[in-house]
This record gives C-alpha cells, sequence and structure tokens, in this order.
C-alpha cells in the first residue's frame, strides 16, 4: 500500500515523528548475536533491523581472487524479500550492489589487509526490515561485528545520513523523509580516539548548495559522535565482566 | 585493574614502546584491536580478546591433514593460512612407505611451526620430542586468544589440570587441545577447560578451577 506524500514534512520546527532536526532515531546495539561467527551484530537504528556477521581473516575461495600482497574485503548487503512492505525480489539487484561496493571500499580504507596477505575477511549485512538509510545502518553494525571478530582496525566506522527536507536539513531521515524529500547524504566516517579522522563514504541523492553541504557534513559529524558512543558502549558491555575487568598476569608462552 | 581498548583509542604519545596489537600514526600509539591494554614504563601492549591463530615461529599446534602430496602434507591448522608438513620433516617417513600410509586425509598431529615466508606460506616440522601423530585421544576447540589462560601463568593452570586429573594435555596455540587418558577425567578436564574459556578475564580463575574439578570429580565418584 504505497502511501502518499504528507502535506508537510515539518510541523512546527518538528518532524513527523515528533524528532527535533539534529535528533537520531532510538538506536540498539547488541555484539556477539550469531554462535558461529567470528564477530557479529544485530542493530536497530529506529525501524532499520539489521545482523552483521563477520568471517575471517580465511582462505580465499576462489583461489584466483586472492592477493599476494594483502587480504581481499567482501562485503555482501542484502535485503530480505520481507524487509519492506512490498515483497522484494530475493537476491541482490542493482541498489544492493551498489551498495555493498561502496560500503566495502569505506571498510577497506579501516582495516589493516597488509596484515593478512592472501586471505580475505568476509563481511554479510542482511536487512531485515528496512526504514530509510538502512546503507548506514549496515555500516554501523558492521564495524561492531569488525571489532567483536578481533579483525585489526585503524578505528572505527560510523556511519549517518542527513537529508534535506521541506529546505531544512535533518539528521537521520526516516522513510518519508528520504521518499518525499528533496535531496539525502549518506556519510561515513573514520572515529579514531573518539575524533572524528576521515571521511570513509559520502553519497548523494538529490540536490544540495555548497552551504547546505557544508552544515550537512556538521550534523553529520554530530550524529555520528552519539553514535559512535553507543558502538563503544555496545562492545565494552559484551566483554567487562560485571565484577570489572580484574585480569591476572598472563604468561604468553607455554 | 586493566582497561579494555577498542580499535584506533590512543594509549601512548611514545613510540618507542609500541608493542603488540599496536600501530603507530604520526608519532602516536594506536591500539588496533579489540583487547586488553597492558601497559609499563617503557611497552605498551595489547592482549588480543578475539581473532583468529597468526602463527609465529616454534609455535606448538595441532592440526588436521587436508591434502596428501607427493612431497608433504597440508595440514589445517586453524588459521587464515593453511600449512605444509615436507615429508623430510616427519621423522617417520622411510623410503619404502607411502607418505599416504605414513598420514592420511583426517589425521591429526602435533607440529611445530618452522618458517613463515613473507607471503605467509607455513611450513611445519615434526622433528621435535613433542611432535606426534595423535592416534586416540579427544581434540577439543577454544578460542585462539584464549590459549594464555588455559596454560596460565607460568603454566600454573595446565599444571593443576594435569595433577587433578592426570591426564596427558597439549594445548596447541592455534586452539585446538589435545586430550588423552580416563574418558571420565578427560571429559572433566573438557568441560574446565570450556569454563576457561568462558571466563578468562576474571580473578582467582585458577583456585575457582580446582574447586570445580574436585567437585566434579566427587560427583562422578573419582577418588583423589
Amino acid at each position: 500500500m504505497p502511501e502518499s506524500r504528507p502535506e508537510k514534512l515539518i510541523i512546527d520546527g518538528k518532524r513527523l515523528d515528533g524528532r527535533k532536526f539534529d535528533e537520531l532515531r532510538p538506536i540498539k546495539i547488541e555484539v556477539d548475536v550469531l554462535k558461529r561467527a567470528d564477530g557479529s551484530c544485530y542493530l536497530e537504528m529506529g525501524k532499520n533491523k539489521v545482523v552483521a556477521a563477520v568471517y575471517g581473516p580465511r582462505e580465499v575461495h576462489p583461489r584466483h581472487l586472492q592477493d599476494p600482497s594483502k587480504a581481499i574485503i567482501r562485503y555482501r548487503y542484502n535485503m530480505a524479500p520481507f524487509s519492506v512492505e512490498e515483497r522484494k525480489r530475493p537476491g541482490p539487484d542493482r541498489r544492493s550492489i551498489e551498495i555493498s561496493k561502496v560500503s566495502k571500499e569505506a571498510f577497506e580504507a579501516v582495516i589493516m589487509k597488509e596484515l593478512f596477505p592472501r586471505s580475505a575477511i568476509d563481511i554479510f549485512v542482511e536487512v531485515l526490515q528496512a526504514d530509510a538509510g538502512s546503507r548506514t545502518a549496515c555500516i554501523n553494525a558492521a564495524s561492531v561485528a569488525l571489532v567483536d571478530a578481533g579483525v585489526p582496525m585503524k578505528g572505527i566506522l560510523t556511519s549517518v545520513a542527513v537529508a534535506k527536507v521541506d529546505g531544512q536539513l535533518v539528521l537521520d531521515p526516516m522513510k518519508e523523509e528520504d521518499n518525499y524529500g528533496e535531496a539525502d547524504m549518506p556519510f561515513a566516517f573514520l572515529i579514531r580516539n573518539s575524533k572524528i579522522e576521515s571521511i570513509a563514504l559520502i553519497q548523494m541523492d538529490g540536490q544540495m548548495t555548497k552551504e547546505e553541504i557544508k552544515m550537512a557534513l556538521e550534523l553529520a559529524k554530530k550524529g555520528a559522535m552519539e553514535i559512535y558512543k553507543l558502538q563503544r558502549e555496545a562492545i565494552m558491555k559484551r566483554y567487562v565482566t560485571e565484577e570489572g575487568i580484574e585480569v591476572e598476569e598472563v604468561n604468553t608462552d607455554a | 585493574m586493566r582497561e579494555i581498548v577498542l580499535p584506533g583509542d590512543l594509549i601512548s604519545t611514545n613510540p618507542k614502546a609500541a608493542g603488540s596489537g599496536t600501530y603507530v600514526e604520526n608519532g602516536k600509539v594506536y591500539s588496533k584491536t579489540l583487547g586488553i591494554l597492558d601497559k609499563n614504563e617503557n611497552q605498551v601492549r595489547v592482549i588480543p580478546l578475539k581473532g583468529r591463530y597468526t602463527p609465529s615461529l616454534n609455535d606448538v599446534v595441532v592440526g588436521i591433514v587436508r591434502e596428501v602430496t607427493s612431497s608433504g602434507w597440508v595440514v589445517n591448522i586453524n588459521s587464515p593460512y593453511q600449512a605444509f608438513l615436507p615429508s623430510q620433516e616427519n621423522p617417520e617417513v622411510k623410503p619404502n612407505k607411502k607418505l599416504n600410509d605414513i598420514l592420511d586425509i583426517g589425521d591429526a598431529i602435533i607440529a611445530k611451526v618452522q618458517n613463515i615466508d613473507p607471503n605467509m606460506r607455513i611450513t611445519l616440522t615434526m622433528k621435535d620430542k613433542m611432535c606426534n601423530p595423535i592416534r586416540f585421544g579427544r581434540i577439543i576447540a577454544i578460542n585462539p586468544a584464549r590459549v594464555p589462560r588455559v596454560i596460565g601463568k607460568k603454566g600454573s593452570m595446565i599444571k593443576l589440570l594435569k595433577s587433578e586429573l592426570s591426564v596427558q594435555i597439549v594445548v596447541g596455540k592455534n586452539g585446538l587441545i589435545w586430550l588423552n587418558g580416563d574418558r571420565r577425567k578427560v571429559s572433566i578436564a573438557e568441560e574446565a577447560i570450556y569454563l576457561i574459556e568462558q571466563e578468562a578475564h576474571t580473578e582467582g580463575l585458577t583456585d575457582r578451577i580446582g574447586e570445580f574439578i574436585r567437585r566434579r570429580k566427587s560427583d562422578a565418584g573419582i577418588e583423589t
């Protein structure tokens, strides 16, 4: 049942779901949810529900894909047929292939691939329920799963989108804002030592002026820092036991 | 009390102190994995909490033969890379014996990492008193990052397991552990090892494991 465009996307300085312009949707992150994956993460970002699984570094099959100097990274973004209102044909389509490609390139900048020549790191992200910004949710989930898998990285990727609706820039758009807004701009940042170090991914759909892009970047940075804190908390919660993190001296040689 | 760090956390500003699990950029030392920070005056390192086993020289590993070739065996050592055991590194090889009669696909071995080339091609050797083909007993798998904990401070944990249960144990650095002995005792040892793996970062673990083993022994009716 395709909905028609709401008359206004912003009512009395508030968005359709009552959020402020610079407010994120509620986020829930759970680490280590899959037993057989090396690292995994379940993440909810508003109505988005995604699961990420990381395998590796492991041997590359088919063999001709392996790189003798570094690990190859494979990223698969996939939407479940039931993730959207109208059943989606299963399997990769033009859109998901593109998202997989850009996300993979974002992660290639963060993962220390040189440490594992001739191997592969596989990242699978399944969208179980999609609202807007599922690629950002997937990147957030995948980077938590990578940390959980113990993959060496320069920092952590955090992703958030900014949209322009009714001439106003809003953080983390939901479905109506994405569908009927004027522009949509997903970002992914490399965060190191709780500071934004660089941009790993940027895309744009629609049009924005130069000033708007600058403002969008600032807005996204603010949102990303909030998400980073949640990602960090989720991982810490999984590994810090209740008694604290007291550790006895361990001996590394047998 | 030690701190858990995530990739990208700044852990030192002295690049000379950078140890394992860290990387240096612009004179600053950052963590590269999820791990526990181990810091002293002249070195900082990050002890990983998770991750695949990366082979290093002279590691004792438990492996499973995956392929027999004319010159040796391809062995799976539970790492991103397959290892190779050349026939001349197996003391059981005799000129009139066929290689697949000595070790066949699916056989397990205890071997030592002899060489790693820059392309991460790993060569194993069995010319060591620890190394043997495994023909009986049980192999269990744990997270390779927890192996130091199973061994314990100066081998205290492994000594405890061996003395309390009088079973043979070989802990492969790759997270595979070979156990041999009385079946009931081996089962208790297996449970104990899984418990160590689970509670690796808690205090007083050695004492608790000792208690656990004694309790399980009396449950199973094994005299101390």
